[in-house]
């Protein structure tokens, strides 16, 4: 049950922040922070595909974390949840086409296994 | 194109520290706020109504709205690492608020996050593709 959940959370997660990354860029910096203008943002955001499929595999991915809590430890659940770093580093490469550089892969890798070490 | 470089620079090192600090204490205050177990589907839903899981939901909230913002201009390769700073928090925030201990083991991970934070976010521009023509 619990490898279950984990499946779901890494593959809603991912997907989630891969369709927010490109929903997101397609929209264009967001430069004017008044309310009234994160107001209009929001709005034409709601409307953006991408963000609303991104908003709904996290919403899964949120209800799947809750329930994996309740059934695993804190310490199991952070680290196997940790695999989303590696699979959005990919899929920015490959699927954003995103220049990732060596100093990034190295970067990432290190966070990867800080994120594993903290949580064991 | 350098001024361009530094203005785009300051308002990403802005925005991921809210994104970092509000998701800190979002996990923090839902962490207070959750009851032992969560029997029934319907307690999924009543727990969101508890004042401290309220507040966490409320800066998770915050943490999304902000974390898009980010992403409308930042890389996802450049984002993930960069927030990650938050793990670093949550550990000092459980041994500041909540007594938990660190282990050795934990504080050689925050050292390598720390690392790796600091190689993404001091290395590499935030951004690396153009804007897509409108």
């Amino acid at each position: 049950m619990r490898w279950l959940l984990i499946g779901i959370i890494v593959a809603s997660t991912t997907a989630g922040e891969v369709l927010e990354a490109a929903g997101m860029r397609r929209h264009g910096e967001i430069r004017d922070f008044h309310p009234g203008a994160i107001g209009r943002a929001i709005a034409i955001l709601a409307r953006n595909r991408f963000v609303i499929a991104a908003v709904a595999a996290m919403a899964v991915s949120f209800f799947a974390y809750l329930g994996l809590l309740t059934i695993a430890d804190l310490s199991f659940a952070v680290p196997a949840t940790a695999v989303t770093y590696v699979l959005e580093t990919v899929a920015a490469k490959y699927v954003l086409k995103e220049h990732v550089s060596w100093l990034r892969w190295v970067g990432a890798s290190l966070v990867i296994c800080g994120v594993v070490l903290v949580a064991l | 194109m350098t001024h361009e470089r530094e203005r785009l620079r300051l308002k990403t090192w802005i925005f991921a520290v809210v994104v970092v600090f509000s998701n800190v204490f979002a996990n923090f205050f839902l962490k207070r706020g959750m009851p032992p177990s969560l029997a029934t589907p319907l307690e999924y839903i009543t727990v969101l109504f508890h004042p401290w899981v309220s507040l966490g939901v409320l800066l998770m909230i915050v943490w999304m709205l902000s974390r898009m913002a980010l992403l409308s201009w930042a890389d996802l390769s450049y984002v993930v690492p960069v927030t990650a700073v938050g793990y670093v928090f949550v550990a000092l925030v459980g041994k500041v608020l909540l007594n938990e201990q660190i282990t050795m083991k934990r504080w050689a991970g925050i050292a390598l996050i720390v690392a790796g934070v600091a190689l993404v976010g001091g290395g590499s521009a935030p951004q690396t593709r153009p804007e897509p023509s409108p």
